[in-house]
């Protein structure tokens, strides 16, 4: 889709996720893409800070109006925090993906499981084939 | 709303009645009731009979149902629900029977429970059945529990369950609910269970498969014997969501397919009101070696005379208060024996006909993502109509203007900009081809001029409503200004 967003310094799953790695933590949301087409979002169902999760497993639950689904770990690690703000305003996810709509943060285990992340370029190519 | 029909309340009147009662023949000692079961502020409305009939006969014909127009929900099958039914669910015996009467005063009632049961078990080919879950989840529920049951007896620790991603969302609730983990088995490109896949993930922590046929594709399953095999191998148990039952009444039986379980909307395939028109019912059959966990009581049948057996050492015990939703029973007894074996298949072919000839009518204007012949609903993808800026859920609310109830959308998951569609056996060919031609013409629309789809519905009592804020700030609470 043209009009998606698609910043170039993030990581990317085939899944929709975006991961900003900072260290040894990284914040984790869900991309333009993903949101679009989910349109409005009305309630996130995220992990509780101190769970441990392993790249792929599903990391919590979003409800759209249109449907219910699950997002996925991006990366293995702890969650240290998530985004208290999205409680009471869902539709940050909407607004701004990749700033306000954050979801997770997470303490990273192996830094070389960004090797199975996809690129900006490389996760363009999945959402203009879809 | 507010504006087409007032709240029963805004009609209420101090002390009008709709009732009258003759005059008490025994003293009425209100300090009887406790102090603190008083409630004063208790604001019921207060109006006359006629207020009450004008009140909802006008909202049933604000509203959409099966008795008004064609209701093509897809995963739900809202079919005609025969008036006889309603008739016989009235008679005394049955309408005023008190569950907590002796047993020997309702004999009838329960001949008739007895007797659907052995309906059932002969439609499914499995050994025994329940008739008490009250709805098709709570049949899922009770029958993981008795799965869970079964591996705890054995002294097996199982902790998965897999599940297809074509299956009803309700199957992986079930699951969770009963302290096991969902896993999700991907379909291969036919929309059928990858037997690859389904053979990778079944390992010794397995306890059960859970498989809805036909899936929500509407497709059958081709390979469940193989698929049975493979499960039961491990030690595993089959189970069928036999949600879409209607689909292949005396064609296929679980039973013989291999299946351990197996629940049954009674609501959906026998015809019983649902939906918001009433409560559903959710009975489950077993295989013999499972019969021994059924909830209790159990009706028995000793000599002339029926019973409830509540001593069943090895039961997962009690799922409902009484015996399920005793109503919706009856209504679906009545539906069988009017309809007899003959008349049940010829249900099954309607449906599965009906559906084939949408598919075929509608597969050069809406795009088909499994192109293989469907049971008794297709899904189709209006991912077509993107390019001009048209959506699944213009297109749904369009069909409003037709008269026509939506199908499902956005279901299942796996297709997308899904529209899902079920013709049910009930409707005529003429109903079919109406609804054919609304199809097409909204196809016509959404190429010529998309906004017509996008300002729909037009000809509904309320337009589109507000989901976004519906969901975000839901309140239904009555609050007297």
């Amino acid at each position: 889709m043209a009009d998606t967003l698609i910043p170039k310094e993030l990581k990317y799953t085939s899944t929709h996720e975006w991961l900003k790695i900072e260290g040894d933590t990284a914040v984790m949301g869900i991309t333009d893409f993903a949101q679009k087409e989910l349109s409005d979002i009305v309630y996130l169902d995220l992990p509780e800070p101190g769970k441990i999760l392993n790249q792929g497993d599903v990391l919590g639950t979003i409800e759209a109006v249109k449907a219910v689904s699950d997002f996925y770990t991006p990366i293995s690690g702890t969650i240290i925090e998530t985004n208290q703000e999205l409680k009471t305003a869902p539709d940050l996810v909407n607004k701004e993906p990749y700033g306000k709509g954050w979801m997770v943060k997470i303490k990273v285990t192996n830094n070389s499981e960004v090797t199975n992340l996809l690129n900006a370029e490389a996760y363009e190519k999945i959402t203009v084939a879809h | 709303m507010i504006n087409l029909e007032p709240l029963i309340f805004n009609y209420s009147k101090f002390d009008r009645k709709g009732y009258s009662l003759p005059k008490s023949d025994v003293g009425i000692d209100k300090t009887d009731i406790p102090n603190t079961e008083l409630r004063p502020d208790n604001d019921l409305p207060e109006v006359s009979e006629i207020d009450v009939v004008r009140h909802f006969i006008h909202l049933s014909t604000l509203n959409h149902h099966v008795d008004k127009g064609f209701y093509p929900l897809g995963s739900c099958t809202m079919k005609y629900n025969p008036k006889v039914n309603e008739d016989m669910c009235r008679l005394d015996g049955f309408a005023m029977v008190h569950p907590l009467q002796p047993v020997e005063t309702m004999q009838g009632a329960l001949q008739m429970m007895y007797e659907l049961e052995k309906h059932l078990c002969s439609i499914s080919g499995m050994e025994a059945v329940s008739l008490q879950p009250a709805a098709g989840a709570h049949g899922e529920l009770t029958s993981i529990m008795i799965v869970r049951k079964y591996f705890e007896e054995r002294g097996e620790a199982r902790k998965k369950v897999l599940i297809p991603d074509s299956a009803h969302g309700t199957n992986p609730a079930s699951v969770t609910l009963s302290g096991y983990t969902a896993v999700e088995i991907k379909s291969n490109p036919a929309g059928l269970v990858d037997l690859v896949n389904l053979d990778k993930a079944l390992d010794n922590e397995v306890a059960c498969l859970m498989l809805t046929v036909p899936n929500t594709l509407g497709l059958y399953e081709k390979e469940i014997e193989k698929i049975a095999e493979l499960v039961h191998k491990k030690g595993a148990l089959l189970y069928m969501d036999g949600a879409n039952f209607n689909a292949y009444l005396g064609f296929h039986r679980p039973g013989d397919a291999g299946f351990d379980l197996v629940h049954f909307n009674l609501h959906k395939t026998f015809s019983t009101p649902h939906g918001g028109g009433g409560p559903g019912a959710g009975p489950i059959g077993v295989t013999k070696n499972l019969a021994k966990y059924l909830p209790v009581p159990i009706i028995e049948k000793n000599g002339d005379k029926y019973e409830l057996n509540f001593d069943r050492p090895n039961t997962i015990g009690k799922v409902v208060g009484f015996y399920g939703n005793f109503g919706v029973i009856v209504r679906a007894y009545v539906y069988i024996r009017m309809l007899g074996a003959v008349g049940l298949k010829e249900v099954s072919e309607c449906a599965v006909i009906n559906a084939n000839y949408i598919k075929k009518a509608l597969e050069i204007y809406y795009e088909l993502p499994y192109k293989d012949i469907c049971m008794h609903e297709c899904v189709f993808s209006s991912d077509n109509l993107k390019q001009y800026g048209v959506k699944t859920l213009d297109v749904a609310k369009r069909l409003l203007d037709f008269g026509v109830h939506a199908p499902t959308i956005y279901f299942p998951l796996i297709v997308h900009e899904a529209l899902m569609i079920e013709p049910t056996e009930t409707e005529s060919k003429e109903s079919i081809d109406k609804f054919i031609e609304a199809m097409i013409q909204i196809a016509k629309e959404a190429k010529e001029n998309p906004q017509i789809l996008k300002d729909a519905p037009k000809t509904t009592p309320v337009r589109r409503l507000d989901e976004v804020k519906a969901s975000r700030e839901l309140n239904i609470k009555y609050t007297k200004v």
